[in-house]
């Protein structure tokens, strides 16, 4: 197990190991979701908290459960049982309790389900060979770290929705482009921390 | 060995327990109680909520037109809500207009039932039922379509002429989904213990089920009439009268309408077909010029080469050219294909006929 505290975790994971920035993960809802503020904001808090919490219960399946019996291998599928359960139980919440949230994400809620940023904390996680608190750091950071990714783009892209874009770049090119862009941006806090 | 009976135990025993947690939260969180479902601000349901809207109609025996069973992939069941219905969701949009979202009207199957709601309907759909049939005859009309008759047994139906029931198509060897598609009554408005449908063999779901599957005396469930393409009794003047292939349901129901009310109108009715193969049921048609106060039957074959046929060759809209006077006072039934029927109201609008009486049915 490495040695690093879990608040640098958490810093590194929002900026220098970035899921969108330096892994590239979560790309379609962070594309799709991106277009304003609040709507981005309502997927990235979703995403914050699925996050968290799916990435705690998978800690508790794989060393508790997979990691004593000798089944790592069946990591990926249980992984993805869970996140699934934890959306189902989540979208049914925010159906019941949080009715503005809920149709303000639409669809994108059930995509939460496959969103790759989600088991790619769950399988960095176990890779990583994180204890727990570790785990918390990395999950809360990844998820704010999304949060904060997805923010910023909605906010360009409601600036750039004044501006004339050639045709051919309109939508998802220019936001690809957008994101290279940031993830060179965040490139300069590669200094600060780092964990991979 | 061992490992595999292990894989394949705690697999099973996570997901029985994400299975058993996801039930319990479905029992209670999405448990919505009862709520108040009223129609037309004056008929109150008490019915449990959680579900879609479409189904909870259907629990409560009101059947709205709905060709893809609740999945948001057909856009027939619109209904207008007034009340209770919560925002617009995305999987609605691509089915309903600016003037459609601005009127409330929404998909009721994409809606859930989560509070008190109000809606609005069409009195007809009150006269929609659900009936369980036995196919009474089939007979092979042309080498593609087949007419059926399905017996409703002790209960009626009634219904407009020109009118349309869905069947429904079971699963079967090839296709593991149930699916309602819709079918014109080609039968007479006053033989409320059966209906006559004529279907085409097209390699759809439904139509593979009839023509491959369904047999004399098999039972088929159907439901409806619906639609609001029917005969009108006072729009008055001569009447055109258009349809191809299984395009001729609806007009043999509105002619036997004419022929036992005895109506005296002017009507003329073009019948567009590929050849003489294609045509259908001619002496029963033929028949109703002498039956009927003043009707000319006027089959136009587009393919036919035989020198056997003496009658008109081309489309539809050719022969409206050549039979139809410019500013009449006619009005129109059609029924067939989206691109026959533009093609026609194309030929009839040339004529100076109305929009408004041209009444069509696209399939």
């Amino acid at each position: 197990m490495i040695d690093i505290h879990p608040v640098v975790i958490f810093i590194a994971a929002i900026f220098t190991s970035n899921m969108i920035f330096s892994n590239f993960l979560g790309m379609c809802s962070f594309i799709a979701v991106s277009k304003e503020i609040p709507t981005a904001i309502g997927l990235g808090i979703a995403v914050t908290v699925v996050l968290t919490f799916t990435t705690i219960l998978n800690y508790f399946v794989y060393w508790y459960i997979l990691d004593p019996l000798g089944l790592e291998y069946l990591m990926y599928i249980v992984f993805i049982l869970v996140i699934a359960a934890y959306v189902q139980l989540l979208e049914m919440i925010l159906e019941r309790y949080l009715p503005n949230l809920y149709y303000a994400l639409g669809i994108f809620l059930p995509l939460i389900t496959v969103n790759c940023a989600i088991l790619g904390v769950s399988l960095f996680m176990v890779t990583r060979q994180y204890n727990f608190s570790q785990t918390i750091g990395f999950a809360v950071g990844s998820g704010m770290g999304w949060l904060l990714a997805i923010t910023a783009m909605a906010g360009i892209r409601s600036k750039l929705s004044n501006n004339e874009i050639p045709e051919g770049l309109r939508g998802t090119p220019i936001t690809l482009i957008i994101t290279g862009i940031m993830a060179l941006a965040f490139i300069g806090f590669s200094g600060m921390v780092q964990i991979q | 060995m061992q490992t595999i009976i292990l894989t394949v135990l705690i697999v099973t025993i996570i997901t029985a327990t994400l299975a058993i947690i996801l039930t319990i939260a479905d029992r209670t969180i999405a448990n919505y109680g009862e709520v108040t479902l009223t129609i037309n601000r004056e008929k109150e349901y008490t019915v449990s909520g959680g579900t879609s809207l479409l189904s909870t109609l259907t629990s409560e025996k009101i059947f709205i037109p709905s060709a893809c069973g609740g999945k948001g992939s057909c856009g027939y069941c619109k209904v207008v809500i007034t009340e209770g219905g919560g925002p617009v969701l995305a999987t609605e949009k691509p089915w309903l207009t600016e003037e459609e979202i601005a009127a409330n009207t929404r998909l009721s199957c994409q809606c859930k039932v989560k509070e008190d709601i109000k809606i609005e309907i069409p009195e007809e759909l009150f006269l929609v039922k659900e009936y369980t049939t036995t196919v009474e005859k089939m007979v092979q009309l042309t080498p593609t379509i087949k007419q059926l008759r399905f017996d409703l047994g002790e209960e009626e139906i009634s219904f407009k002429p020109g009118q349309y029931i869905q069947l429904k198509a079971p699963a079967y060897e090839g296709n593991d989904e149930e699916v309602y598609r819709a079918y014109s009554i080609a039968s007479s408005v006053k033989d409320n213990h059966g209906i006559e449908l004529f279907i085409g063999y097209t390699g759809g779901i439904t139509t593979t089920y009839v023509h491959q599957y369904l047999k004399e005396g098999d039972k088929a469930h159907i439901n409806g009439p619906y639609g609001d393409f029917y005969y009108h009794e006072d729009d008055g003047g001569p009447m055109i009268l258009a349809g191809a292939g299984t395009g001729l349901a609806p007009i043999m129901s509105i002619l036997m309408y004419l022929e036992e009310n005895n109506i005296k109108r002017e009507v003329l009715f073009f019948f567009g077909a590929k050849t003489m193969d294609d045509l259908l049921l001619v002496d029963r048609l033929k028949g109703f010029e002498d039956t009927l106060y003043d009707f000319k039957f006027l089959p136009t074959l587009s393919r036919e080469e035989s020198p056997e046929w003496t009658g008109d060759k081309g489309r539809v809209p050719k022969s409206i050219d050549k039979y139809i006077e410019k500013g009449g006072n006619y009005s129109a039934y059609l029924c067939g294909s989206p691109v026959m029927i533009d093609s026609i109201v194309e030929a009839l609008r040339e004529k100076d006929i109305p929009l408004e009486k041209i009444y069509f049915d696209k399939f």
